[in-house]
């Protein structure tokens, strides 16, 4: 550190210029997660929840078969929009960085992408309906062309609609980060490698994407988790027919057995947790982004 | 440059087109949604559309099916309102804090993280039972406010930083050696200088509130915000009403979204236009 140190003020300013968003995250996001951890020790009857210390939360969780559905069918979930979010978002940043020359448009495009992030993901899903529905537009089209003569039922309320539905929400978590990362590619790196004869193909596999990978990891992090955190678009686009650990949890804490939708909550948590750190494993962002 | 400055290739082309499905893809369904909100009042949830009306917008502030959507919506926008100036404060403070050292920085950072990768229904669990536990009855500005913090702080604290990244402390020296006291650093040279960057936090805080729906759910009290709303009618309510609140609530989004643009934009020409009067 140097003698004068960055917005001056004694020692004690930056815990003064901290302590609201310490204060506050402590308060709404530290000590209810303890709350959280301390429930799923609880004992509950169905009606209210009791003081105690016990496993068998964990115990009733864990020995049924259900549970390992719920965590096969969120992962399913998550691996399926992973891939696909990743496909779509590398494609839309390297068209934005490496093919859009005009800087005004680049940026303009780029805000393009980022605009829906800004409105309400309910009503993103709900525009969905009309499209995909029994009378939907889809269908409409594809019985004038003559493709089927009977409508197809698995467009809406189906896996299939909860898969496009999360692609479509989330991909612009994958397109910011790889955006980023992707722009701060050296262009005379691309012009050295073209200069020693590589291959447009070569450019992107020994170039481009491991100089993006900080970008797609981050954005992996943001859609594995949001994936994984939902339950309201599983449920509704399902149509009730599919369910995910935390729609589990959800339909647990309208029955009010908080205890048991605490300890799923935990045990899920660690699952993210878990996948987060694989991938930082694989990628140090922290280094990276110091870079 | 070679080749890629020159002529534009096949490739170009195919990514070009590729973005724009994209782009129809994120923007389709929505513009269809608005359509068919103005749908007659004989029409039904999809295609065809059964004459132009407003019928289903008037629908909604004067049928009793829907609830207290009034009130939800006023209480949604003083929340947006309310979490918007906390955020742009609190994380102003709390980036201009972590350019330093301190005894505590990284427990702080990743609990501000950890928010944000926590599923928000657990986090409104949590807080509810948190309340429980104190005695504190659930409502919707101060459980629910808390809740939207959880969410809009974190987001708040990464883009302050990325927007101090570019800032140049020596601004601030200069002021100090020129015998500016703390309070005048702050508000003629770091704030002005970092406003644009502030109108972006104080956007992200209003519509990230604005739009919050699971750490709401459970910390809300009696009171729903407009999301809740939202979700509950889209299992209840099977006419275009759906749609047009649908209308409503995205025209506000983007109307707050296009101010926070034009007002950076604005800056960023004065700005401008001042660096050209000195040279």
């Amino acid at each position: 550190m140097s003698a004068q140190s960055p917005g001056g003020g004694s020692r004690l300013t930056p815990y003064l210029q901290v302590a609201p968003l310490a204060l506050i995250m402590l308060a709404m996001v530290g000590i209810p997660i303890g709350t959280v951890v301390l429930l799923s020790f609880w004992e509950s009857d169905g009606i209210s929840v009791y003081p105690a210390f016990t496993w068998q939360n964990y115990r009733d969780v864990l020995s049924t078969g259900v549970t390992l559905t719920l965590f096969a069918n969120t992962l399913k979930y998550a691996a399926i929009v992973l891939v696909a979010t990743v496909l779509i978002g590398f494609t839309c940043s390297y068209f934005l960085v490496f093919h859009v020359r005009n800087l005004k448009w680049q940026i303009g495009l780029f805000l393009l992408c980022t605009i829906p992030f800004w409105t309400s993901n309910v009503i993103r899903m709900v525009s969905w309906i009309p499209f995909l529905g029994r009378e939907g537009l889809f269908n409409r089209m594809l019985m004038q062309s003559g493709l089927t003569d009977r409508p197809l039922d698995i467009l809406l309320y189906s896996d299939f609609a909860v898969v496009l539905t999360y692609i479509h929400l989330f991909t612009l978590f994958m397109i910011v980060p790889i955006f980023n990362s992707m722009a701060k590619i050296n262009p005379n790196l691309i012009e050295a490698a073209r200069d020693a004869g590589a291959s447009s193909w070569q450019i992107l596999t020994g170039v481009i994407i491991p100089l993006s990978r900080t970008g797609i990891a981050l954005g992996s992090i943001f859609v594995v988790t949001l994936v994984m955190g939902d339950f309201f678009v599983v449920r509704v686009m399902s149509g009730g027919q599919s369910a995910s650990v935390v729609s589990a949890m959800k339909n647990q804490i309208d029955q009010l057995f908080y205890p048991q939708a605490a300890a799923l909550a935990v045990l899920l948590v660690l699952v993210v947790v878990l996948m987060v750190s694989a991938i930082l494993r694989v990628v140090d962002i922290r280094a990276e982004l110091a870079r | 440059m070679s080749q890629s400055s020159t002529r534009r290739g096949m490739g170009f082309y195919l990514l070009a087109a590729f973005f724009g499905l994209f782009v129809l893809f994120l923007y389709g369904p929505m513009l269809m949604i608005f359509i068919l909100s103005f749908q007659g009042p004989t029409g039904g949830l999809t295609f065809p559309m059964r004459g132009v009306s407003t019928h289903w917008f008037n629908d909604l502030w004067t049928s009793s099916r829907y609830g207290d959507l009034g009130g939800a919506f006023r209480r949604s926008l003083l929340l947006g309102v309310m979490a918007m100036a906390i955020t742009a404060v609190v994380c102003l403070f709390a980036a201009l804090g972590f350019r330093r050292r301190f005894w505590g920085a990284g427990p702080i950072f990743y609990l501000s993280i950890i928010s944000l990768i926590v599923p928000g229904i657990l986090l409104g669990l949590g807080i509810s039972q948190l309340f429980q536990l104190l005695g504190l009855r659930l409502a919707w500005w101060l459980s629910a406010l808390g809740a939207h913090l959880s969410w809009t702080l974190p987001f708040g604290l990464l883009i302050m930083f990325a927007v101090l990244n570019r800032f140049d402390g020596s601004w601030e020296e200069a002021a100090r050696d020129a015998g500016a006291r703390p309070w005048q650093v702050l508000g003629l040279v770091t704030v002005p200088i970092l406003f644009p960057g502030l109108i972006a936090v104080a956007l992200f805080g209003f519509t990230l509130s604005y739009d919050e729906m699971p750490r709401s759910l459970l910390t809300v009290g009696g009171r729903n915000t407009l999301p809740i709303e939202i979700s509950n009618m889209t299992t209840n309510v099977t006419t275009p009403a759906l749609y047009a609140i649908g209308t409503v609530t995205s025209a506000v989004s983007f109307l707050v979204i296009a101010l926070a643009f034009v007002a950076i934009a604005v800056i960023q020409k004065q700005r401008s236009r001042a660096r050209g009067r000195t040279e």
